[in-house]
């Protein structure tokens, strides 16, 4: 079972979210795939047990080899390689790592290089286990670390993916093949917009979903109205209470603390497993 | 012309409160709305479209099921996983690289452009804003975003004014990148979470990456002043100019509701004083010509 959390809007309480289920129930796999500000391990404290680089394959020129005819420019729909007179010139920043130059070189010139974008990082903390990935600063691309994350999937447990804000490629990396998607909003005009903008998402990928509200009880209704005319179940409400923003603050998982919200993340996950039919 | 992003690497600290609020300040201002996958300034600024620009942004292959013998070539060669047991294309998966067309021996893949989106440019109260909406589920926001910068330019240019205020996406990656590109300055909002500190570090790297003068306002610094004190002290040790720390009120999340800017909601409340204090302070900088630009 594989259950990812995500929103449109930044700072709705994904995160959260995702650290007290993970605490509340059994056998869990939690995969941090905010690549760009990974936040999960700062909940969780977690005893880090393996770390290592992680690249993308960029090409590699060898210029002896290479006659300048241009086709891997040409070919090239990132602009990653420019071929100015008898000098060509490779942006790994921009390089998508489809590796089409390689297949498109007359001269076999190019061959697969290593260009690294960030760090991979495992932990546990008791039972739970927790992959995350960090971009490194400067590097644009966050889709192709979030797929070395994803390739550590452990099936045989319930697995949580954590989403980055918004609704584009990282996202939708993100979301791709989970069995359900949490989307956690806000009452408010913000967090509805970008909801609905969320919403569309999964449904053209055909994703089935359920919202949490968070901080319940500020803004206004149109949340509830627009989740009730569209059939969407409200699987949540988690109230707006300054102890939870304290805690979270502070680096403590509010479940913690607030004992009461274990069974109600239970119970979140048993309701899941019932819409997801796993 | 001077520009500045308001950033934050965590999303939801208040970015767009802020870029609405300064817009008001500013009076005559170009701003320009860069979190185009989540776009929300508009629902406090109120824009007038006065033009309008498709956005094709990237590619998708398609397959010509007459022409498909079945060889599974592309399927092996594609590195995104984007073509499915049944030979079509996952609009979801595939970035329109063109490796399919190339292997494929009959020609059956061909690249067709795709709308992922529409840029707007706009009237406001205060002056202008451009804005964009790309699709729910495209890619290539980062292009869309130096599209957006690209407008907020020629109107500025256009119109004789001399700020553009850009409300930043949140994040490190390229819509970001693309969104400082060529900035004067970067106003990061951080709130005193241990998130916010941690994702603070993250982005004052990132300008630093692309030498962006930072500046830093706390945001609902009260939640947790043990972390403002912590924050504070930080940027006196980076000498990172502090512009300001605002307190929590659930005035913002009302005049969210109402549509308006906390300026126009709430003239006399601590947050709108405290956003007027910053202002002065961000513009003092400009027209002392501190900023490097």
């Amino acid at each position: 079972m594989i259950i990812s959390v995500a929103s449109g809007k930044g700072g709705t309480g994904k995160t959260s979210v995702a650290v007290n289920m993970a605490i509340s129930i059994e056998k869990v796999q939690l995969l941090d795939c905010d690549v760009e500000e990974p936040n999960a391990h700062l909940l969780l404290h977690p005893k880090i047990i393996n770390e290592e680089p992680a690249y993308m394959l960029v090409p590699n020129l060898n210029e002896r080899s290479c006659n300048y005819c241009g086709k891997c420019a040409n070919f090239c729909q990132y602009n990653a390689i420019f071929v100015i007179h008898e000098k060509i010139l490779i942006f790994p920043e921009l390089c998508h790592g489809c590796g089409g130059c390689i297949l498109i070189c007359p001269k076999k010139a190019i061959k697969e290089g290593k260009h690294k974008i960030g760090m991979l990082k495992r932990g546990y903390k008791g039972d739970l286990e927790l992959v995350y990935g960090e971009l490194e600063v400067g590097k644009p691309m966050a889709t192709p670390l979030i797929r070395q994350v994803k390739r550590l999937i452990d099936k045989n447990k319930n697995v949580i993916l954590d989403a980055p804000p918004g609704t584009s490629c990282p996202m939708i990396e993100t979301v791709k093949g989970s069995d359900f998607c949490i989307l956690v909003t806000e009452p408010t005009p913000f967090g509805l917009h970008d909801l609905k903008i969320t919403v569309q998402v999964l449904e053209d990928m055909k994703i089935p979903f359920g919202v949490i509200v968070n901080r319940a009880g500020i803004g206004d209704k149109k949340v509830y109205d627009y989740c009730n005319n569209k059939g969407i179940p409200i699987l949540l409400e988690i109230p707006y209470e300054r102890r939870i923003a304290e805690l979270y603050s502070k680096g403590v998982p509010f479940s913690l603390e607030m004992t009461e919200y274990k069974e109600k993340f239970q119970k979140l996950f048993n309701d899941v497993k019932r819409l997801a039919n796993k | 012309m001077k520009q500045i992003a308001v950033l934050s690497g965590k999303g939801g600290t208040g970015k767009t409160t802020l870029t609405a609020a300064f817009s008001v300040l500013a009076k005559r201002i170009v701003v320009a709305d860069c979190d185009v996958d989540a776009p929300d300034l508009h629902m406090l600024l109120h824009p007038e479209i006065i033009g309008k620009l498709e956005f094709k942004g990237s590619k998708l292959a398609v397959i010509d099921g007459e022409k498909c013998v079945k060889c599974n070539l592309c399927r092996e060669k594609c590195r995104f996983d984007a073509i499915t047991k049944s030979f079509n294309v996952d609009q979801f998966s595939c970035e329109g690289c063109g490796v399919c067309t190339i292997v494929c021996p009959v020609n059956a893949v061909t690249l067709k452009e795709r709308v992922s989106g529409f840029a707007f440019i706009s009237k406001i109260r205060y002056g202008f804003m451009v804005h964009a909406m790309l699709n729910p589920g495209e890619a290539n926001s980062g292009k869309l975003v130096t599209l957006v910068k690209k407008n907020a330019k020629a109107v500025a240019e256009k119109e004789n004014i001399n700020l553009i205020l850009i409300d930043g996406p949140p994040g490190i990656g390229c819509p970001v990148i693309a969104s400082v590109a060529g900035v004067n300055a970067g106003l990061i909002v951080v709130e005193p979470t241990i998130s916010g500190m941690h994702d603070l570090k993250r982005i004052l790297q990132l300008l630093e990456h692309f030498n962006i003068q930072p500046l830093i306002c706390v945001n609902m610094y009260d939640v947790n002043e043990g972390n403002t004190e912590k924050i504070l002290s930080f940027c006196k040790d980076k000498g990172i100019e502090v512009a300001g720390k605002i307190p929590f009120n659930p005035k913002v999340t009302e005049a969210m509701v109402k549509g308006k800017t906390i300026i126009e909601y709430s003239p006399k409340s601590d947050v709108a004083n405290e956003i007027m204090h910053i202002w002065e302070k961000i513009s003092a900088m400009l027209e002392y010509k501190k900023l490097n630009g």
